[in-house]
């Protein structure tokens, strides 16, 4: 296995190789990436030396303090969160050697085909038809033999889909069994005709997500992950990963949103009231709690005692955004009537700190929604953590095309 | 206290918020006004017209003999309730309220009659966060002229006459057209805020600006509650409609108990926020008990307000995030309402002293 003073060499021998400040930032990173100091809990070949994942802390101190460039990892969570963990667990050799490097690199962005109208909490009622075309070569953009799939439906509030290259869906191929029996999983090209992602403004002015329309997309059978009708089981790599990696960040003492709600507490004296003064140092403790919790969390994973303190991550940290976001518009009294500015962009990532207070509070409105909203996760909790008996249940036994909607 | 508030509804006034939701549901549908607040015209001066000089609402405060309809703050309470469900954007609250008490101060005759006939639109130039009994800015009173410049007044785009505050302690009204009224980026879409300028601009004297602001900004202050309450009411109404409708999981989500109790919750605050939304309206129409009412109503309404439609959102879900559904729309009308004559905390503070229970 490798360790730390393993990496710690090979990090130095990449910076030899390939000095920051004179290499391209693509060059450097690609080259980061075939020195498998990526993300070095990954295989060999593939980005990573199959070390310890924590250990990836080493490698990133090493090259911050030389001043090498980093992957932008917020331009492209998706993928690195989501699809790259799919695709390293269910792809098959071609698909990983085709699409994590460009996606580690950031050369190639990822969305997310999962939700429709019909089919949000209840991800595994989804009605988008995918359906084989056997025989034959392959008549989608890149010839392959196999035959295709062609696809037809409409996905809702896909983030970033403007951006994206590629997309990770999940579609029906099974209308006759029970609905998470009847599902697939694709890698989806968003160039590929009949791709049509039209903008979705949102409440804050901009259209950070989209409408997705499928009609007559062909996708190759070669760019299926997992099995066909085993869509569910792999969705759930993508599904667990997407919680680790909105909660799963490090974060020091005011590093999230208290810290500019503090700072103009302490920079706008004139803004002080009693009221908001023990308001604030709630959520000041509050979120100080969350932050060891956060940490505690880290230390078990490394220490290898993984928790299910993971699961509330993601409730806190939206609680406690919103609530701070809100606080600080009221603070800001006659500013906080105001807002920024309401032009519909179409964003490449959401700005928090870029912003001012009133887009945060509406933006973290979107905290307890995206990636599940809190009230599943607390279903989550209380099942798989206090195994509380679940909800009595009508879908399970019933074929999709059967079920009410 | 020897009386009692009436704390219900008379058939009057009954019958006037069901001629009000009627007008409403023609003039005011929630694209329209989604639409409208896109536009250079975010007002709808056709609704206001049709409120205020159709109907006669804009003179409700104003006695008969001034040129009013001589009702009292129980009905404009009601008047409230309703633009507080439509998140119409008139300056009801702006004009018919918060600059008529101003003007019912001052005792001047003609102006107010033209405000109460509707056919004139009023502001009070106080910026909106400003609770009553609360500092404001003022402008220059110079050689009979008014310079300075004011920020965050609501309505003022609308507006025919400005109604200004002086260093010399008077109120002056200024007319709105030889002022400079820069719209703001208000983050109420649907109640514009604008700056206003004055370059050495004539202003007639009306009164004492402190006995005429304070008395429009607790006017302001109580009746809120009341769109306040239309607020929370429209927004549990439609979650529960919506809830009752969305199927995921083979059922209505409205099923799960997680969300009926939360929904139940909800309610609860509403049935609280009517009764000290109606407490505050009788007590301004009576005056009797009337800053403690204000400051209770307005201690009390913001959180439930926004609750309501942080509820509404969430319970939406992906939908509620979105421009198109008009929930953002009573989501940014309920939290500048919480910032709107006084945050909550100010109102506690208020009544801190008025119910001798001072802070440590
Ligand atoms: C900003 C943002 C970005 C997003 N990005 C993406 C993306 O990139 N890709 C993608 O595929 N999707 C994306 N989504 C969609 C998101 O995953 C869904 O909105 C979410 O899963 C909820 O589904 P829904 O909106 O259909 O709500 P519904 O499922 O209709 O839920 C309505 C309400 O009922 C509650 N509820 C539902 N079931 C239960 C239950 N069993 N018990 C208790 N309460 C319940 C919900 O919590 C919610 O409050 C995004 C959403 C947002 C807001």
């Amino acid at each position: 296995m490798t360790d730390a003073a393993e990496l710690q060499r090979r990090t130095a021998e990449l910076l030899a190789a390939h000095p920051p400040a004179s290499t391209d930032r693509l060059d450097f990173l690609k080259a980061r990436f075939d020195a498998g100091l990526a993300w070095v809990h990954y295989p060999e070949g593939l980005g990573g030396l199959n070390a310890p994942r924590s250990l990836q802390v080493v490698v990133d101190a090493e090259l911050e303090a030389a001043g090498a460039p980093d992957n932008d990892p917020r331009r492209n969570g998706i993928g690195l969160g989501m699809a790259a963990p799919t695709i390293l667990k269910y792809g098959t050799e071609e698909q990983k050697q085709r699409y994590l490097r460009p996606l580690w690199v950031g050369e190639e962005v990822w969305c997310q085909l999962f939700s429709e109208p019909g089919a949000g909490s209840d991800l595994a009622a989804l009605g988008t038809r995918a359906v084989r075309e056997d025989g034959g070569p392959s008549r989608s953009s890149e010839a392959e033999s196999g035959g295709d799939w062609v696809v037809n439906g409409q996905k809702v509030w896909t983030s970033g889909a403007h951006n994206s290259r590629w997309a990770i869906l999940i579609a029906r191929t099974d209308p006759d069994v029970p609905k998470h029996a009847g599902i697939t999983y694709f890698i989806c090209d968003m160039t590929d005709p009949g791709v049509d992602v039209r903008p979705l403004r949102q409440i804050t002015g901009e259209a950070e997500f989209n409408e997705v329309f499928l009609t007559d997309v062909r996708i190759p059978d070669s760019r299926r992950l997992g099995e066909i009708g085993e869509g569910w089981r792999v969705a759930q790599t993508t599904l667990n990963n997407e919680r680790v990696a909105i909660g799963g960040m490090r974060l020091p003492r005011e590093g999230g949103m208290i810290g500019p709600v503090s700072k103009t507490w302490r920079e706008r004296p004139e803004l002080r009231t009693q009221d908001l003064h023990q308001r604030l140092l709630k959520l000041w403790v509050d979120s100080e709690v969350a932050r060891l919790t956060a940490e505690r969390l880290r230390q078990q994973l490394v220490a290898g005692q993984p928790g299910p303190e993971g699961a509330g991550m993601k409730l806190a940290f939206a609680r406690l955004n919103q609530e701070i976001s809100g606080l600080e518009v009221e603070l800001r009294g006659q500013e906080g009537l105001l807002y920024d500015d309401w032009t519909m962009r179409r964003p490449e990532l959401v700005d928090f700190t870029g912003r001012d207070a009133g887009y945060r509070y509406l933006r973290s409105k979107g905290n307890s929604i995206e990636g599940g909203t809190s009230e599943v996760l607390l279903n989550i909790v209380a099942e798989r953590v206090l195994g509380l008996p679940a909800e009595p249940r009508t879908d399970k036994d019933v074929a999709w095309k059967d079920l009410a909607r | 206290m020897s009386t009692q508030p009436d704390l219900l509804y008379s058939e009057e006034e009954e019958a006037v918020r069901a001629a009000v939701r009627d007008l409403l549901a023609d003039h005011c549908d929630a694209p329209g006004v989604i639409a409208r607040t896109e536009s250079d015209t975010p007002h709808d001066l056709a609704a206001w017209k049709a409120l205020a000089d159709g109907m006669g609402l804009a003179g409700l405060l104003v006695p008969e003999d001034k040129g009013g309809q001589g009702a009292s703050h129980r009905e404009v309470a009601v008047v409230l309730e309703e633009l507080g469900r439509a998140v119409a954007p008139v300056p009801y609250l702006t004009s018919a309220v918060v600059a008529t008490e101003a003007l019912l101060a001052c005792d001047t005759g003609d102006l107010l009659a033209e405000l109460a006939s509707g056919r004139r639109i009023g502001a009070l130039a106080v910026a909106l966060n400003v609770a009553p009994g609360g500092a404001y800015q003022v402008v220059r009173h110079e050689g009979g002229a008014l310079h300075g410049e004011l920020t965050a007044i609501a309505d003022a785009q609308a507006a025919d006459v400005l109604l200004v505050p002086a260093d010399d302690g008077g109120l002056y009204a200024v007319d709105a057209s030889a002022a400079t009224v820069t719209p703001q980026i208000p983050f109420d879409l649907t109640r514009p805020l604008a700056t206003v300028s004055l370059d050495g601009i004539p202003g007639r004297l009306l009164g004492d600006a402190e006995v005429a602001v304070h008395r429009a900004l607790r006017a302001g202050a109580g009746l809120l509650a009341s769109e306040q309450l239309g607020l929370a009411e429209w927004t549990l109404t439609e979650t529960v409609r919506y809830l009752k409708e969305r199927k995921q999981f083979n059922r209505p989500v409205g099923g799960f108990q997680a969300l009926k109790h939360r929904l139940a919750q909800l309610w609860l605050e509403v049935v609280n926020l009517r009764a000290a939304a109606r407490n505050a309206a009788d007590a301004l129409a009576t005056g009797e008990d009337t800053d403690v009412a204000v400051a209770v109503a307005q201690a009390y309404a913001a959180s439930v307000a926004v609750h309501a439609a942080e509820e509404a959102l969430q319970l939406h879900a992906g939908i509620g995030m979105t421009w198109e559904h008009p929930i953002h729309l009573y989501l940014k009308r309920a939290k500048a309402d919480s910032i709107a004559y006084g945050t909550a905390g100010v109102h506690r503070a208020r009544l801190a002293e008025l119910v001798d229970l001072q802070a440590p």
